[in-house]
């Protein structure tokens, strides 16, 4: 039944609205009354016996169905996507030393200027020396970091990664956001290891372009 | 008579009856909680804990509602600078101590006859000792208890007049604050309070005139004899049951208070173990209204067919189970657990009335109790008298029909009951359908892990 049945057609491709005619029942809310407190008790007897009997729906794996679908979260945690970008690590070489040289296109990159690296160059004699260098410092402020992924996106070298999985973590103090090359070498990838699957080639090795200040391309 | 004896009775009673209404009162804000969570799929708090070294005890949050008693005594007892200090101490009492007197005339079970307990005699010259039934009908004079820890013939009157002091309380509370949200708090609790005082007192007029009687025990003892009040009365039941709900200030009726517009209404500036008083009186006055709705509609102590000497299936004349012989001890126990275990359902639904509805306005709120209950209940006397009257008029055909009628009131209210129970076993073997669906590689990984469930996060 329309309420109001003189207003025109709208111009619009909107649904009109159905108003239900006011009546004793529909005046007199008791028959919606007893339907909420059905509802309520229907709920309330399935949510109690699935408690009791300890099968309460996964919150992930079945979250269409009806039923309490918490997670609780410091003893449950929802399992993030592949890609989910977490902490940033600082990948590393078959000898342990990080893979990156020191390029600063992530920093460069970084929208919020977290980054801060102090560049170095390697010892007289060192095979690497004169192809690149490595980081002395590497510093992220996590506090300022925005997770973008964009320095993830710059790495030429595939030297930092997200890929931890693990979110923001809730600390005392500001400065123990800030990770250095030590803390961001010390996470692991999802994988549980420290290094990536995509191959680096070491100077000298077959492979490894070997160009430098002297030979060029 | 032996005082002493009576004394110990009455001791007995008062600790039953005050044990009861404190820790249901105490368990009722867990169940406000977690039955909150279940019925809006969540979990509820469950996070109170009392660690052992490794062990750790949770018992399903209940230690949330002890967690909140310690915090009401260590909270600093705040009170306005400007407010009136007597008066804001007092209130608090004044809106307690209602609640409890008014538990003093609930009649918990029939009259206990303490001669008839236990008996030993002499036969054929050994000495045996037995427990007898009691008379179906009628009470000892002497040597006994009463089921209520002080049955006063004024009975429901002395309930409306301590059911109406809490207004008292809200009042003074809200006015000795020095707090406008209070001072409006309290005045809305004061109109409320009392519009529908008038409808309690109404509706509850036809069901004295039905019993012909305002003591509470003999109100239970007319319904067990014949059929229980909500079904002579079933206009004056909901009505009652509406102004009860009303009447304990809780949502949909929670306009004193009203969160959205009041802070906390009347109470808004108490704190600590004061603040918990009327947060528990609150509560209390749910058992209270409850231990009411079940003594005056719902049969108190009676259970169907269950009588002061035992268990007759009877429809009239018809006698379909002979008397099985009970002992007036079990009976009597049977009495009080059945009180209390009706008394526990009512306050259950009261808790599903205020997670469901949503609130009144002010002005509903107001039409509601003069324009609708009030009317009701006096059109509900009006039709009491009338069919009374007609009754009492009419020959003993139609006094063998009701009769009849009211027995099978208790058929139906036996047949209902047992339902119930094998509908809630059906039930809770029962399991609902479970969908799983995967959705994203959150969803894959999970899965690869055997669910959410035990799955760390992972590194």
């Amino acid at each position: 039944m329309q309420a109001f049945p003189k207003k025109p057609a709208s111009p619009t491709n909107a649904t009109p609205v159905e108003y239900t005619e006011k009546n004793l029942t529909t005046q007199s809310y008791l028959p919606e009354i007893f339907k909420g407190l059905g509802v309520s008790m229907k709920h309330f007897f399935a949510n109690t016996r699935d408690m009791v009997k300890g099968q309460r729906p996964d919150p992930v794996l079945e979250r269409y169905s009806a039923g309490v679908s918490t997670i609780s979260y410091p003893e449950q945690k929802r399992p993030y996507p592949e890609r989910f970008r977490g902490v940033h690590r600082l990948t590393h070489r078959d000898d342990g030393s990080p893979r990156c040289v020191a390029c600063l296109c992530c920093s460069t990159a970084c929208p919020a200027q977290c980054i801060f690296i102090e560049a170095g160059e390697y010892p007289e004699g060192d095979k690497r020396r004169g192809y690149e260098r490595f980081p002395v410092r590497f510093v992220i402020d996590e506090l300022r970091c925005i997770f973008c992924g964009y320095c993830v996106e710059a790495c030429p070298c595939d030297a930092i990664r997200m890929d931890t999985g693990v979110h923001a973590v809730p600390y005392d103090s500001r400065d123990q956001f800030i990770y250095d090359k030590t803390a961001l070498m010390g996470f692991t990838g999802r994988d549980g290891g420290h290094v990536t699957q995509n191959p680096r080639h070491e100077p000298g090795e077959a492979g490894h372009p070997g160009v430098d200040r002297e030979h060029g391309h | 008579m032996m005082t002493s004896t009576l004394l110990v009775a009455s001791i007995i009673k008062i600790l039953v009856i005050v044990g009861f209404l404190f820790n249901v009162a105490g368990l009722l804000t867990w169940v406000d909680r977690r039955q909150s969570a279940m019925i809006q799929d969540r979990v509820g708090p469950n996070r109170a804990v009392i660690k052992i070294g490794k062990f750790e005890l949770r018992v399903f949050g209940l230690l949330h509602t002890a967690a909140d008693g310690v915090k009401f005594f260590f909270k600093e007892d705040f009170m306005p600078p400007k407010a009136d200090k007597l008066l804001f101490s007092l209130a608090p009492i004044l809106v307690m101590v209602p609640v409890l007197a008014l538990a003093a005339v609930i009649p918990m079970a029939d009259t206990l006859c303490l001669k008839q307990i236990h008996m030993t005699a002499m036969v054929n010259g050994a000495e045996q000792s037995w427990w007898p039934a009691a008379e179906r009908v009628g009470t000892c004079t002497t040597d006994s208890v009463e089921g209520a820890v002080s049955p006063l013939n004024v009975g429901i009157l002395y309930v409306f007049a301590m059911a109406g002091q809490g207004i008292v309380g809200a009042g003074i509370a809200g006015w000795s604050s020095d707090n406008k949200f209070s001072l409006m708090g309290a005045l809305r609790a004061a109109s409320q309070m009392v519009s529908y005082e008038v409808a309690i007192g109404l509706s509850l007029v036809g069901a004295m005139m039905t019993y012909g009687t305002v003591r509470l025990d003999d109100m239970v003892r007319w319904q067990g004899e014949n059929a229980w009040g909500i079904f002579v009365q079933p206009l004056a039941f909901f009505l009652f049951f509406v102004s009860a709900v009303a009447e304990s200030k809780r949502i949909p009726f929670d306009l004193p208070e009203a969160e959205s517009e009041l802070v906390s209404g009347y109470f808004t500036e108490y704190s600590g173990m004061k603040f918990g008083m009327f947060y528990f009186a609150e509560y209390m006055e749910i058992v209270t209204s409850s231990m009411l709705v079940v003594v005056v509609f719902l049969g108190g102590w009676q259970l169907p067919f269950l009588h002061r000497d035992g268990l007759t299936i009877a429809i009239s004349d018809v006698v379909l189970v002979e008397t099985v012989k009970m002992s007036h001890l079990l009976v009597t126990i049977i009495g009080v657990v059945t009180f209390f275990g009706k008394t526990l359902a009512i306050c259950f639904i009261q808790a599903f009335v205020r997670w469901s509805l949503p609130r009144f306005r002010y002005d509903q709120l107001m039409r509601l109790g003069w324009r609708v209950l009030l009317p009701a209940a006096l059109a509900n006397i009006f039709i009491t008298g009338l069919v009374l009257l007609a009754i009492q008029d009419a020959g003993p055909s139609v006094q063998g029909a009701l009769k009849t009628a009211a027995d099978v009131t208790q058929g139906i209210v036996a047949i209902l009951l047992a339902s119930l129970a094998l509908r809630g076993v059906v039930f809770a073997f029962s399991s609902r359908k479970i969908e799983h669906v995967l959705v994203g590689s959150a969803a894959a990984m999970s899965n690869a892990r055997g669910g959410t469930k035990d799955a760390p996060m992972g590194a």
